[in-house]
């Protein structure tokens, strides 16, 4: 019945409070003018939950996780090409402009 | 691959992103952050394939290049005016992902080793409910909030009564769902939670509209981090929940600062219904008052002959797609001499740091954009300043009018420069509904009209 044992939960809470601290301090040193990019970019790093999809998607067969699981890896997939693609839109925008400004 | 492989991949993996989110620091060091974040996934999916049980590669890396593919597709095509949309769009799925993986993990618990379908661990069957309880909740809720941004939905605020009441006893029914589920694992109670969240959801953002949505999208992002942690919890996979929690804390600070900015309580934007009302109550006292009015030629000829000027773009600005012109008008004044800045608001637009995007997309160099409490107090040592889409975040309402709704909430103090040029379609409130008293001050030059139709006639006449 304890596949699951109360030790990994204990573990999990331990890893989710630090990364909160981490993710805290990491998140507030974000410059406001890159709050956008920052929600694309964390849009792209939320969607690693396509680990789970993977693993379900992974066995041999058509049963429902299996298919459940394939669905998850393409909406996931989705979220991280788009997520990426859409961020490093936006930050090439911020880039250094080479000073073509003609001041005479 | 051994088990403890896998974890020191995964924690690779999970420094990748911190690496990514600390990256956006500087504009400079912020596309390394982005590509340490790519390198972060790819290390996750590949070693997440290296599996044991994982055996189909051809439909796993089918579903990943058509999903890659839509992703590209839409990602390349979208117009940075539309961020905020794409953005809720993205949450959606994130939310849905969630609640799938989770009914994977329900139906094939062996799979993810938290034991046989009937015989589920207790704290496994807990996460599982949790996880897909608030990835439900961000999928219909980021829906509904694309349809606003969107403008397919109404974005105005939906009050109705006992709101409240019946948000409560919902959240009320999904628990006791959620511990019937834990008790018999029965697959239609699974499904049951799902939809009764799915609603909840709808209904949480339901409320919530217009100058409130840069709020609403963050929560949503913060909402899809809870939902990964969620699932994390529920495989006993750090990496899942390292991200979520990264991911959860950036939308819960992003709100914060968010409501901030409108001096207003987390709680009291998300019960919602701001706006709407107030409006039918200032209508129409100001009718009697004077507003000055100008075209852009006595725009151009005020700019012309000032020092400084000081822009301060907001939404108005992206929905006309005035961005372009705008820089235009900017860079002429440069060349004249004029000191040129812009001024953006914490709230300004619809989502965090839309005007800033914008105004990158138009190649208006970063260091001459600045954020409120950066250009404040310079605005009594300016000569102009251009308010182009921007209204309640200019209001001097919010520093005297007690009884104001939006009183209290930090503005741009450009009532205090020489003179205030005030570019806007006509003479119609806010978002919040407050009349601006900015528009009948005596230094205050009204210049109605499309906003981006002005830059250009400005720029003509300052040729």
């Amino acid at each position: 019945m304890e596949a699951h044992s109360s030790e990994v939960f204990v573990i999990g809470l331990t890893v989710f409070f630090l990364a909160c601290i981490i993710g805290y301090y990491v998140v507030w040193s974000v410059t406001p003018a890159l709050h956008s990019p920052l929600m694309g970019v964390t849009n792209a790093i939320s969607s690693v939950i396509i680990v789970g999809a993977i693993l379900a998607a992974g066995p041999f067969g058509h049963d429902t996780s299996k298919i459940f699981g394939i669905i998850g890896v393409v909406l996931a997939s989705i979220n991280i090409f788009g997520g990426f693609i859409v961020t490093y839109r936006m930050l090439s925008m911020f880039k250094k402009k080479p000073k073509k400004d003609k001041k005479d | 691959m051994s088990a403890n492989m896998v974890a020191v991949l995964y924690l690779i993996s999970a420094l990748m992103f911190i690496f990514a989110l600390r990256g956006l620091s500087h504009p400079e060091s912020s596309r390394l952050g982005n590509i340490f974040g790519i390198v972060g996934m790819i290390i996750a999916i590949i070693t997440t394939l290296m599996f044991k049980s994982v055996l189909s590669y051809v439909e796993i890396g089918a579903a990943i290049i058509i999903g890659g593919a839509i992703g590209t597709f839409i990602a390349l095509r979208i117009e940075m005016t539309a961020l905020p949309q794409l953005v809720a769009a993205f949450h959606s799925l994130v939310g849905i992902a969630a609640v799938f993986v989770a009914a994977a993990a329900f139906y094939d618990p062996a799979s993810f080793g938290i034991g046989k379908v009937g015989s589920i661990g207790t704290s496994s069957l807990i996460e599982m409910s949790i996880g897909t309880f608030i990835g439900a909740i961000t999928f219909s809720g980021s829906v509904l909030a694309f349809g606003k941004l969107q403008g397919t939905v109404s974005g105005k605020p939906i009050v109705f009564k006992f709101q409240h009441t019946i948000n409560a006893l919902i959240l009320v029914i999904i628990i006791s769902l959620i511990v019937i589920f834990v008790i018999n694992q029965s697959p239609s109670i699974f499904w049951t939670i799902v939809i009764v969240s799915i609603l909840l959801g709808f209904l949480v953002v339901i409320p919530i509209g217009g100058a409130d949505m840069p709020v609403v999208v963050s929560m949503l992002n913060s909402y899809s981090g809870w939902a990964a942690c969620g699932i994390g919890f529920t495989l006993s996979n750090n990496l899942l929940i390292i991200t979520g929690a990264l991911v959860g804390a950036s939308g819960a600070i992003l709100s914060y600062i968010m409501s901030k900015g409108m001096n207003r309580s987390i709680i009291s934007v998300v019960l919602g219904g701001f706006g709407g009302e107030q409006a039918a109550s200032s209508v129409d006292d100001n009718s009697d008052k004077i507003v000055k009015q100008g075209n852009a030629e006595d725009a151009a000829y005020i700019m012309k002959n000032a020092d400084s000027v000081i822009i301060v773009p907001g939404y108005g600005m992206a929905v006309a797609q005035a961005q372009h012109a705008l820089r235009e008008m900017g860079d002429i004044l440069k060349k004249e001499g004029i000191n040129v800045r812009y001024a953006i608001h914490p709230v300004a637009g619809r989502m965090p740091g839309h005007m800033n995007v914008l105004l990158a997309e138009a190649n208006v160099p970063y260091e001459e954009v600045l954020e409120l409490d950066e250009i404040n107090h310079d605005f009594p040592m300016t000569e102009v300043s251009f308010v182009i889409g921007a209204n309640d975040v200019t209001n001097p309402a919010a520093k005297t009018d007690e009884t104001s709704p939006i009183y209290g909430m930090p503005i741009l103090d450009v009532e205090k420069s020489q003179t205030v040029l005030f570019v806007k379609r006509s003479m119609a409130t806010g978002y919040s509904g407050v009349d601006n008293e900015l528009f009948y001050r005596d230094n205050t030059t009204m210049l109605f009209g499309d906003a981006k139709k002005m830059c250009e006639d400005i720029v003509k006449s300052l040729a």
